[in-house]
């Protein structure tokens, strides 16, 4: 298992490295003189030239991007904000649990609401109850979070008054933006949930089980489940990422001062440093939870456990 | 979205039309036919035969071409129907918006701001007065030469990609493919944000940056087909007579290929719509005054307090879109492989 | 004969598709004794395996439905019996054996905690004893005991068969529905499984269902056989009387497809054509298309059970029931 393990965290690197490249050339693309930038509108030509080469911005693009690389990867290094000059990675991390909260919470809803509905759903294929799961969670696929957020608002806050519209000071403020992200993660877990499992309640060992005599409920709660959640522990995941990388636009909605937010203005501002630390943060935090999800998998699958014994 | 375990099931969807479309496709040879015209002069009744040879005698309706069969049973899925009335819609909304909407979407009237919907401006005015319906109707143009535009350049980019990957394997497969891990490794609205932030805002570099983003899921899952083709006898046949690479991949492999990828590009679709309306939601799409539905809801956040029009109608624009393509998306993919329907 | 042990009595089942109504099992009769082997033969789709569902009323429904019939097994109609009676007989009296191997055990169990899983719903034992006894089936079946702790991804197609085997004889259950238990298996092991089967058989004292298309088989081990063709079963006969004096046209040509050693034919002499689209059986005998004897009558009148000779049936109009009435 620790082989396993150890084989994933080294496929990660390079993946995580090939990421940092990416972010690196993008922001080095983008049109505007960073030191001109950060100098701001009265700065002189020389001003500008002595900053350009104290950034070491005329180097060739490979020796700025091994520069900051090393940066990045040796010392947490994300630069510095050409804003308020403070350090990228301070920024960042001040607000993460926030993100990482909003985030975490959206996946417990969902998690909560899809795998059981997907799951009575799968058993009572076609009933009422499926048929009416599966048309809310076929509009909560189709209904774009940040509109969902705004729908909230005008029910919840301005329609009834039970929850403040904007920021993230008290549990109140939260449970907003949670409903919202969480049900909508919530459907696509329902429908993986649900034709994840009714692949497998198809397949030829749930016979046999129900050959043995066992219960339909032992059936599908000690043969099916486990066999069907393995696909969904994925998507799981993959949602976590997307509500890290959704953030950008539910901390817009609902104002909340995460890492979203704070990149969302820095694209206004053009400041690149906080961009680009911003795409690489949740990008790292991604991998790191489909690492999670892996070794996870590694637990649950004798087939995955076995190659690595 | 939901890709691991339908990738899964593609594959699978795939092997079995491999198999099936590998019979039909050798019979196309000239030497099959040849071959099989004698074994129709043998198949009188009572003659020897081998078996197999006789299907069409015994069970005609099995002829029917593949794709026949699908549209049949995508016709049969009233959800499939109602998808693509949505996406007709759609389609007639966008071409005919100049004659459909009553204002041009840019005619403003400072005079008659933030009005609620009424019998002159059916989903009332929004902070300058221009008409909601007449803005939600040209939007229409912009969701849908997003969607298709950047699906359609993310599927060719993708296809070669993937195809080279899948046919040639070795190293330049785990190149691609590695490079296809990195961009996945992103969240794919990020990744959007991020080319989008360093592209800056604008209708083209909307597509791209949703374009680019969405790139790896379709090499991943064209690779994947070609993979599974690429061994099969039909393939082999057509190398054996010599067929160069690329008539192979194009003539061959890739139309046997195509249901896994027409689902996902329908998906797709609604997924880059999505996607770019999310990226004018946060100001780096489309720019006013062009009506773009992301945008609109932008502007209606601030008004949300005293203008609810501004946000619903938009915002119920690009939800009935979506909810059209991801009905006729799961009813194509129930049409196309019939099995995971039970 | 033996003591009867199971009556099936004019079974019918269909499957509702899309397509139409597929009558999968269309009035089938047939019976074993105590101890006795029946052997169920026909080609893909002739409603052998759906045959076996039925008895252990595993047909999925919905898409089907046991439309008529009575099934007596100690002379109770079990078609009567709600869900929970039924579930104390599957497993426990009556097991089965599926036809892959390679899907019918579950990926994320070890193999002896499936086997323990159906001692412990039958027999009133703790964990560790169904355990245990788990284990001393492994051995049975001819594997280490050890190995009971493996995933079935550890285990060869012949080896997972003998762990499906070792599922279906755990309660020592009085009858075994095997479904084509070899057919998926490499040839060498579907020889030395069968001789498990047959020596378990003897020792465990059980009656047996071999659903199976290979003559081969039968020959080596049933005492009976029912021919099926489309759902119906055209002829049924003892082992004995069936290869020596094959009745229906369609016995005959299934005969006709094997190779012969003894005779001096260089072909071999398949049935013509293709089973029919199974919403679309022809009218009258649903074997009429391919058959070489066809009469006019073949094609409007379904022909009826007729004894030929003792314990000797057939359903063919070469046969009238007048000329064979005792």
């Amino acid at each position: 298992m620790l082989k396993y393990i150890g084989r994933r965290i080294l496929l990660l690197l390079p993946v995580l490295i090939g990421v940092s490249f990416i972010v690196f050339t993008l922001m080095y693309i983008t049109p505007g003189d960073p030191a001109a930038m950060q100098l701001g509108e009265q700065a002189t030509e020389r001003e500008i030239l002595q900053l350009r080469e104290q950034m070491g911005l005329d180097d060739p693009f490979i020796v700025q991007y091994g520069r900051f690389a090393r940066g990045v990867f040796t010392q947490m290094d994300f630069g510095r904000s050409y804003r308020t000059n403070a350090l990228v990675f301070n920024e960042l991390l001040s607000r993460f649990p926030t993100t990482l909260t909003l985030a975490a919470t959206g996946v417990i809803v969902a998690v909560v609401i899809g795998i059981p509905v997907g799951i009575i759903s799968a058993t009572k294929q076609y009933s009422l109850f499926d048929n009416s799961a599966m048309m809310f969670a076929l509009l909560g696929v189709s209904m774009p979070n940040f509109f969902q957020g705004l729908v909230a608002i005008l029910i919840f806050s301005v329609g009834l008054g039970w929850f403040p519209s904007s920021g993230y000071a008290t549990p109140m403020h939260m449970i907003l933006p949670a409903l919202t992200i969480g049900t909508s993660s919530a459907a696509m877990i329902t429908r993986m949930t649900r034709s994840s499992m009714l692949e497998v309640i198809r397949q030829d060992y749930i016979r046999t089980a129900r050959a043995k005599g066992q219960k339909e409920s032992k059936v599908i709660n000690r043969h099916a489940l486990k066999n069907a959640l393995i696909p969904v522990v994925t998507v799981i995941g993959l949602q976590f990422g997307y509500l890290l990388g959704g953030a950008v636009l539910t901390e817009t909605v609902f104002s909340i001062n995460g890492i979203g937010l704070l990149m969302v203005n820095s694209i206004r501002m053009r400041d690149l440093p906080m961009v680009q630390g911003g795409v690489l943060f949740i990008a790292l935090t991604f991998s790191v939870i489909n690492l999670a999800v892996d070794i996870l998998y590694g637990f649950i699958d004798p087939r995955i456990k076995a190659q690595y014994k | 979205m939901s890709s691991n375990n339908e990738s899964s099931v593609n594959k699978d969807l795939m092997e079995n039309k491999g198999k099936v479309k590998a019979k039909e496709k050798t019979r196309d040879d000239a030497v099959v036919k040849n071959y099989q015209s004698q074994t129709e002069i043998h198949s009188h009744p009572g003659t020897i035969e081998p078996e197999g040879f006789d299907v069409k005698a015994v069970v005609p309706e099995k002829r029917k071409s593949q794709w026949a069969e699908v549209w049949r049973r995508l016709i049969k899925n009233k959800a499939a129907i109602a998808g693509m009335i949505v996406i007709l819609i759609l389609l007639l909304t966008a071409i005919f918006a100049d004659f459909i909407a009553p204002y041009h979407y840019a005619t403003q009237n400072l005079e008659n701001t933030r009005v609620a919907p009424n019998a002159e401006n059916w989903f009332g005015t929004d902070n300058f007065g221009r008409d909601i319906f007449s803005r939600v109707v040209y939007g229409s143009r912009i969701s849908i030469q997003v969607g298709f535009i950047a699906v359609g350049v993310a599927m060719i980019v993708g296809g070669i990609l993937g195809s080279v990957s899948g046919y040639y394997s070795g190293r330049v497969d785990n190149v691609i493919m590695r490079l296809m891990d990195v961009l996945l490794a992103i969240p794919g609205i990020l990744l959007a944000i991020a080319i989008a932030a360093a592209l800056g805002p604008g209708l083209v570099n909307v597509m791209i940056a949703v374009g680019i983003a969405s790139i790896p899921r379709y090499a991943r899952i064209v690779r994947a087909s070609v993979l599974s083709l690429r061994d099969q006898e039909f393939v082999e046949a057509a190398r054996a007579v010599g067929a160069n690479d690329f008539r192979i991949i194009t003539k061959y492999i890739l139309p046997n290929c195509m249901a896994p990828i027409i689902v996902q590009g329908t998906l797709g679709v609604a997924e880059a719509i999505l996607s770019a309306a999310g990226l004018s939601f946060i100001g780096l799409g489309i720019q006013p005054p062009i009506p773009e539905w992301g945008a609109m809801l932008s502007t209606a956040r601030v008004y949300i307090r005293d203008a609810w029009w501004m946000s619903i109608f938009p915002g119920v624009a690009i939800m009935i879109t979506i909810f059209g393509l991801n009905l006729l998306g799961d009813g194509l993919r129930d049409a196309l492989d019939p099995r995971l329907k039970g | 004969m033996a003591k009867e042990l199971l009556k099936v009595k004019n079974l019918s089942i269909q499957y509702n598709t899309d397509e139409g109504v597929v009558r999968a099992v269309d009035n089938m009769t047939f019976e074993i004794g105590v101890g006795e082997t029946i052997g169920i033969v026909g080609e893909t789709g002739a409603g052998k395996t759906t045959t076996a569902l039925g008895i252990m009323q595993l047909v999925p429904n919905p898409p089907g439905k046991i439309v008529q019939g009575e099934i007596f097994f100690k002379g109770e109609d079990i078609l009567k019996k709600n869900e929970e009676g039924m579930r104390k007989i599957r497993g426990n009296q009556i097991s089965m054996i599926f036809q892959d191997p390679m899907t019918s055990l579950n990926p994320v169990m070890t193999t002896e905690e499936q086997i323990a899983e159906v001692i412990l719903l039958h027999q009133n034992v703790s964990q560790k004893e169904a355990m245990e006894k788990a284990r001393d089936m492994i051995e049975t079946v001819g594997i280490p005991r050890e190995r009971g702790k493996e995933y079935p991804h550890q285990f060869s197609g012949g080896m997972r068969q003998r762990i499906v085997i070792a599922i279906a004889l755990a309660c020592n259950p009085e009858l075994l529905i095997a479904d084509e238990p070899t057919t998926a298996l490499d040839v060498t092991i579907q020889a030395q499984v069968l001789k498990l089967m047959k020596r378990l058989k003897d020792e465990f004292e059980t009656s047996m269902i071999m659903i199976t298309h290979d003559l081969g088989v039968v020959a080596n081990i049933c005492d009976k056989v029912a021919i099926m063709y489309t759902g119906y079963v055209v002829e049924y006969a003892k082992v004995r009387d069936l290869f020596e004096n094959p009745l229906h046209p369609y016995t005959q040509g299934l005969f006709g497809s094997i190779p012969n050693i003894e005779e001096d034919d260089a072909r071999l002499k398949p049935i013509k054509g293709l089973m029919p689209d199974p919403t679309e059986i022809p009218e009258g005998c649903p074997f009429n298309p391919r058959c070489p004897k066809v009469m006019d009558i073949c094609r409007s009148v379904v022909p009826e059970r007729v004894e030929v000779e003792d314990g000797h049936f057939v359903n063919c109009h070469l046969y009238p029931a007048e000329q064979y009435e005792r």
